[in-house]
C-alpha cells in the first residue's frame, strides 16, 4: 500500500479488480463450484443418460431408446402414481394455503398474544415432515381411532381412513394442511407491511370487508402469494415419508398413496430398474418446469409489484 | 373520552374476545396431535389407538421402559448418537461452505459471478428426487454406500441455495463502509470475511444451522436410501422398524420413540422460535 507522507492527501484504496479478485472469487466459490458440477451438474447428465438405458445397477448399463419412456405410459401403476400427486397436490396445497391466509389475516389484526399463537401455529412446520408425525397421524385416523370416533358423532360410521383406498389420501392432505404455519408466517410478514390508510381509505368509501379483502389486501400480498404457491406446489410433488409411513411402508391400500416418488423409489432402489426411475425422474423435472413456468407466465397477471421497484 | 370514543372502545371489546377465541380454537385444533402423542405414550399398547380420554387416569411408564430393550438387538441411544452425529455435521458444514459461498456473491467482484448467482437460484426450482439416482450410482461407484459421507457431502459443498440465498439477502444488508474501511486498513477478504461480516451475520448464520439440523434429524429418504446396517440407522430408520414389526403388538414402545425423538426438534424451536420465525418471514419478502 502507498505510504502517505506530510503534505500528501491519502487517496482511497482503488477497488481491486482483475486476476486477483478473479481468483479471491472462485476461491471462495470452489465448495459450490465443486458440489454443483459433482452432485447436481453431473448426476443430471448421468442421469438423461440413463433414462434411454437398462440399468441394475450391477451389469453395464445398455441403451434401449425410448422404451423408458413407452413402458411408463404403458404402466397402470405410473398412472396411478400421477393421478395420486395431481390430486394431492391439487387438493392439498389450496387447502393449506387458504388455512395459512386465513389464520395469517386473524393474527394480523393486531392483538396482544400474537407473537405466542403465531410460534405455536409454526411448530407443527417444523415436525410434520417427520416420521414421528406420521406414525401419529397414522394412529390419529385409524379404526377406532380419535378421528373415526369423531365421525361417529355425526353419525358416519365409515371406519378409519388409513385402511380406506378411498380415504387414506385425505390423512395425508390433512398432514399437510397441519403444516400450515410456515407459509402462514410469511403471509403476516407480507400484511403487516399493507398500508393501513388504504384501508381506512376504502372503509369510508363504504367498501365492506369482502370488497376490502378482493380489492386490497389480495393485491397487495400478491408477491407473496405467489411465492407461497409457488414453494408449496414444488414441495407438494415431493412427498415421500409421510406417504411412505402413513401407508406403513407400502404407499397402499391398493396404490391409494402411491405417490410419485414412492414410485420412483420403489422401481429404483427396490427393483433396481434405475433406467427405468431415471426417466421417471425426468418426467418429475418436466413437469415441476411446467408448472413453474405456468406460474411465472401467470403473474403477469395477478402479481403487483410495487411501483418504484426494490 | 367522547361518546364517539366510548362507542368506539365498547365495539373493541366484542371483537377482541371473539379474535381471542378464534385463536384459541386454532390453538386446540393444532396442539391437539401433540398432546395426544404426550398422553398415549403413557398408556398400555392396547388403549392407545381406542382409549377416548386424552390423558390416561393411570399413567404408565412401561412404553419408556421398552426403550430401554431398544429394537433388534440395537440400543436406542445408538440412534440418536448416529442422528445427532449427522445433524452436527450438517449444521458445521452448511454455516462455513454456504457462507462462504454468499460472500463471494455479494462481496467479491469476480468474472461469471452473475451466471453462477443465477445457476444457484435456478436449483432451488430443483426437485430433490431427480438427483438420487445418479448420485446413488456415484456413492455405490465409489463404495460409499452404508457410510455417513453421502448425507454430509452436500452439507460442505454449499449445495443447499436456500441457505445461500439466505446469507446473501443478509450480507446484502450489512452497511458497504464496514468492509472498505477494512480494505483501506488493509484487510483481505479472508480476513473481512471471518473477522466482520460472520460475527455481522449471526443471525442468518442461526437460522441456518436450526433449519440444517431440525432438516438433518427428521431426514427419512437420505437415510433410506444410503444406511444399511441397523447400526448405523439414525432416529427415522429407527422409528421405520417399528414399523417393519408388528406394529399393533407394540404401539406404546413407537409411540413413546416418536415422542422423544420430536424432543431436540421442540427444544431448538422454543429456544430460537424468535429466529426460525424471522427467517421464515424474510424468505418470502426479499430477492
Amino acid at each position: 500500500m502507498e505510504r502517505s507522507g506530510p503534505g500528501r492527501k491519502t487517496r482511497p484504496a482503488p477497488q481491486p479488480r482483475g486476476h486477483r479478485e478473479n481468483l479471491t472469487g472462485y476461491l471462495f466459490m470452489s465448495p459450490w463450484i465443486a458440489g454443483f458440477l459433482f452432485l447436481i451438474a453431473g448426476p443430471m447428465v448421468f442421469s438423461l443418460y440413463l433414462a434411454f438405458t437398462d440399468y441394475n445397477l450391477f451389469d453395464a448399463p445398455k441403451w434401449v431408446g425410448l422404451k423408458n419412456f413407452t413402458d411408463m405410459f404403458a404402466d397402470p401403476r405410473w398412472r396411478q402414481s400421477v393421478k395420486v400427486t395431481s390430486w394431492y397436490v391439487v387438493i392439498g396445497t389450496p387447502v393449506k394455503l387458504a388455512a395459512a391466509l386465513a389464520v395469517a389475516m386473524l393474527l394480523a389484526q393486531k392483538r396482544w398474544g400474537q407473537s405466542f399463537y403465531r410460534a405455536a401455529f409454526y411448530a407443527p412446520s417444523l415436525i410434520g415432515a417427520s416420521v414421528s408425525a406420521a406414525i401419529v397421524w397414522r394412529a390419529l385416523f385409524s379404526d377406532d381411532a380419535v378421528v373415526d370416533r369423531g365421525q361417529q358423532l355425526f353419525g358416519i360410521d365409515a371406519g378409519g381412513w388409513i385402511g380406506d383406498p378411498q380415504m387414506i389420501i385425505y390423512a395425508l392432505v390433512a398432514l399437510t394442511v397441519w403444516q400450515f404455519g410456515a407459509p402462514m408466517v410469511i403471509f403476516l410478514a407480507g400484511l403487516k407491511q399493507v398500508p393501513r390508510e388504504l384501508y381506512e381509505a376504502a372503509e369510508v368509501d363504504g367498501a365492506g370487508p369482502w370488497r376490502r379483502f378482493w380489492s386490497i389486501t389480495l393485491p397487495m400480498i400478491s408477491p407473496v402469494l405467489f411465492f407461497n404457491v409457488l414453494l408449496e406446489t414444488i414441495h407438494s410433488f415431493q412427498i415421500f415419508a409421510s406417504a411412505y409411513i402413513v401407508s406403513n411402508g407400502s404407499c397402499g391400500p391398493a396404490d391409494a398413496t402411491l405417490v410419485y416418488t414412492c414410485y420412483l423409489y420403489d422401481q429404483g432402489f427396490a427393483n433396481s430398474r434405475m433406467g427405468f426411475a431415471s426417466a421417471m425422474a425426468w418426467l418429475l423435472l418436466v413437469a415441476v418446469g411446467l408448472v413453474t413456468a405456468v406460474l411465472f407466465w401467470s403473474q403477469k397477471r395477478w402479481v403487483h409489484y410495487e411501483e418504484g421497484g426494490r | 373520552m367522547t361518546p364517539m370514543d366510548t362507542t368506539a372502545a365498547r365495539r373493541r371489546l366484542p371483537g377482541s374476545l371473539a379474535w381471542h377465541i378464534g385463536a384459541l380454537a386454532i390453538l386446540v385444533v393444532v396442539l391437539y396431535p401433540v398432546a395426544w402423542t404426550i398422553g398415549a405414550s403413557f398408556k398400555p399398547s392396547g388403549d392407545i389407538v381406542g382409549a377416548l380420554n386424552l390423558f390416561p387416569a393411570d399413567p404408565v411408564t412401561s412404553n419408556y421402559r421398552r426403550l430401554a430393550d431398544g429394537i433388534a438387538d440395537i440400543p436406542i441411544w445408538k440412534f440418536f448418537l448416529n442422528s445427532a452425529y449427522i445433524s452436527v455435521g450438517s449444521v458445521i458444514g452448511v454455516v462455513l461452505s454456504c457462507s462462504l459461498t454468499a460472500y463471494a456473491f455479494t462481496k467479491v467482484r469476480f468474472a461469471g459471478r452473475n451466471i453462477m448467482f443465477a445457476i444457484m437460484i435456478g436449483t432451488l426450482l430443483l426437485p430433490y428426487h431427480v438427483l438420487i439416482i445418479p448420485q446413488y450410482v456415484l456413492f455405490q461407484k465409489l463404495e460409499l454406500i452404508n457410510t455417513f459421507t453421502p448425507l454430509l457431502i452436500g452439507k460442505y459443498l454449499a449445495t443447499d441455495a436456500f441457505f445461500v440465498f439466505l446469507m446473501v439477502q443478509f450480507m446484502r444488508g450489512l452497511p458497504k463502509e464496514l468492509d472498505e474501511a477494512a480494505r483501506l486498513d488493509g484487510c483481505g477478504h479472508l480476513r473481512i470475511y471471518w473477522s466482520i461480516v460472520m460475527p455481522l451475520c449471526r443471525p442468518a448464520l442461526i437460522t441456518s444451522a436450526i433449519f440444517t439440523f431440525i432438516q438433518a434429524w427428521n431426514d427419512f429418504m437420505g437415510p433410506l436410501l444410503y444406511l444399511n446396517e441397523p447400526d448405523k440407522y439414525t432416529v427415522s430408520m429407527g422409528l421405520r422398524m417399528f414399523i417393519d414389526q408388528d406394529a399393533v403388538a407394540d404401539y406404546g414402545g413407537m409411540i413413546a420413540m416418536s415422542l422423544v425423538a420430536l424432543l431436540p426438534v421442540l427444544a431448538f424451536f422454543l429456544a430460537f422460535q424468535r429466529y426460525l420465525i424471522d427467517g421464515m418471514a424474510t424468505s418470502g419478502l426479499k430477492g
